[in-house]
């Protein structure tokens, strides 16, 4: 036994903050493959919506100056299935609240931003996944990207960027409401009303005037728009900017509001 | 300071308008066991959190193994192991897997955590289970692994918050076996328990709690004669006053008799255990009475509290 706590207190070779943060990592990757909901949010879940609004929408919808209307729609259900993937990390974090996993890391001589950004690191690789399976779903029934190799490079990056703004979000939302429950309608329901009325699925000039000026200012329009010029080779640097910005003040307004939520996560 | 694992002085929590602790102290040499015995509600998990570091105190002072809880927690999170009121072990996670996870969080090498994991499953005879996922074990399996996992670092401070709530009888024997173990191999340890036999049966020093503050403490022998010393139970068979019984037996016992009337039950605080009964054989015969179940036991929390605070002797640690 004291042989074992000498091993303990010898610090390994990589900085201990990165090897703690690679194992929250490697624990929610496992459980990503491993608890049926997760599995389904990253696999089912992003293939149906693609094949679901190409077919059902697809007929209907001619979007000016785009051939093809799944050129148009993929860039927003990206942001649709990243989204509502993002609500299982506050379920997820909200869990390990109530069963008493966030006691034990907290007690635990590791820092408390590692527990969070190993749940980060974990959605993005997810997120990565999502991506290339929706982007190779896709392409089977028709969607090509149209600005070259580098641009659909940044497009998967602008994607995965994106969920890293929202899997924050989630983990600021989890901690605050507690419950599992609460914590996935609490990250579902704004995605939903911000989807449909964002450019997602129809371009904004088709909507009544009092909600265009709402769908332009819609986070959901301005990230689709940006992830959408570099899909489809139109000018990127207006709606970049405004993407990024977005994501940028999403990440600075949440990061150090779920870090300190997390450190007084003992409340009750 | 540097012998004490544990010194608590005057520690207060409040939440909104529950007064959780209301001034606590407590002292537990190292090497001891420190039974906390409480109701629910009586602050014992408050008390938990706060020596473990993950909660601040309103007021008051704690040190584990010398390292101040509010100023240096991070000093004491690399003292202490702590497995708490729920088995937080993840679900769907093997057991092997949640304990190489604990044990890399603790700094351990990848080799070592898995050398380390292995010894524990075989100490906690978790062998079988180990490869399963933790969502097919049982409450007790989950709850040693949950154990396994506060001791990967073999820490010389351990918090154990109500480990045997939920089990089943065999499962609680185990688990006393495993503790057993670690105390008789030095561990300082703080067990809280509902159980009045569970802390008797593992602690050298107990401390029962109630509404935040200390209402006893003391080695165990001394607190169950505080206690009144175990408890004789006598049935009165059916259409035979237990009131008569009490009577017959008036004097007798460490403190007057008292009538359950809704079982038909006495029941006698005894403080020399079974050397009571030919006394109690007396009385019964040269009364003409009989009884139809007679059992010796130990106090009930509840006994052994109402006991305690209306005999106001020995208390301790009261801020109020």
């Amino acid at each position: 036994m004291t042989a074992a706590a000498g091993r303990a207190a010898r610090p390994g070779r990589l900085t201990p903050a990165l090897v703690s943060t690679g194992t929250i990592t490697a624990r929610n990757l496992r459980r990503l493959v491993r608890v049926p909901t997760l599995l389904v949010f990253a696999t089912v879940q992003p293939v149906l919506f693609v094949l679901l609004f190409t077919y059902t929408f697809g007929g209907a919808i001619h979007v000016p100056g785009v051939a093809h209307y799944i050129d148009y729609l993929l860039p927003g259900i990206i942001v649709l299935a990243i989204g509502f993937g993002a609500s299982q990390t506050g379920v997820a974090i909200a869990e390990d609240l109530t069963t008493g996993m966030i006691d034990r890391f907290r007690s635990l001589p590791i820092p408390g931003s590692a527990v969070l950004a190993g749940r980060v690191a974990a959605d993005a690789l997810r997120n990565l996944f999502v991506t290339g399976l929706m982007i190779a779903v896709g392409a089977a029934i028709g969607f090509r990207f149209h600005a070259g190799p580098a641009a659909a490079l940044a497009a998967v990056a602008f994607a995965v960027a994106t969920g890293v703004a929202f899997s924050w979000l989630n983990l600021l939302l989890g901690l605050a409401v507690r419950d599992p429950e609460s914590a996935g309608l609490a990250g579902l329901f704004p995605v939903i009303i911000l989807f449909f009325t964002s450019s997602a699925l129809v371009p904004v000039a088709t909507m009544p005037g009092w909600l265009q000026a709402f769908a332009k200012a819609n986070p959901i329009t301005v990230i689709t728009s940006a992830l959408r010029a570099l899909c489809l080779g139109s000018p990127t640097a207006r709606p970049a900017v405004e993407a990024v910005a977005w994501l940028a003040g999403l990440l600075a307004a949440t990061i150090p509001a779920a870090t300190a939520r997390y450190r007084r996560a003992a409340g009750t | 300071m540097a012998d004490a694992a544990i010194v608590a002085e005057g520690l207060g929590k409040r939440f909104g308008p529950v007064l959780a602790l209301d001034g606590v102290d407590l002292e537990l040499p190292a090497g001891g066991v420190l039974g906390l015995l409480g109701p629910n509600g009586a602050g014992k998990t408050t008390l938990v959190r706060i020596l473990a570091t993950l909660l601040k105190p309103d007021c008051g002072r704690a040190r584990v193994a010398g390292f101040d809880v509010a100023q240096n927690p991070a000093a004491v999170r690399r003292v202490i192991g702590l497995s708490g009121q729920y088995a937080a072990v993840d679900p769907f996670l093997t057991g092997h897997e949640n304990l190489v996870m604990i044990a890399r969080l603790y700094g351990l090498s990848r080799g070592g955590a898995r050398r380390r994991a292995g010894e524990l499953i075989d100490q906690l005879g978790l062998a079988g289970p180990a490869g399963r996922l933790v969502r097919t074990y049982s409450g007790g399996m989950r709850r040693r692994l949950d154990v396994a996992a506060a001791l990967l670092a073999a820490p010389p401070v351990l918090f154990l918050d109500e480990p045997t709530t939920g089990l089943d009888p065999g499962g609680r024997l185990e688990l006393w076996h495993v503790l057993g173990q670690l105390a008789a191999g030095g561990a300082s340890v703080l067990l809280s328990t509902q159980y009045i036999e569970e802390a008797e049966r593992l602690a050298t020093t107990i401390v029962i709690i109630g509404h935040g503050t200390v209402i006893a403490s003391g080695p165990p022998d001394q607190l169950k004669a505080q206690a009144g010393g175990d408890r004789l139970e006598l049935q009165a068979p059916p259409g035979q006053d237990p009131r008569l019984l009490a009577g017959a037996l008036a004097g007798l016992g460490s403190a007057e008799p008292d009538v359950d009337e809704a079982t038909s039950r006495v029941i006698l605080p005894v403080a020399d255990g079974a050397g009571i009964l030919p006394a109690v054989a007396g009385r019964l015969a040269a009364a003409g009475l009989h009884v139809s179940a007679l059992a010796l036991r130990r106090p009930t929390l509840e006994e052994a509290f109402l006991a305690l605070t209306s005999q106001p002797v020995h208390r301790t640690g009261s801020a109020r």
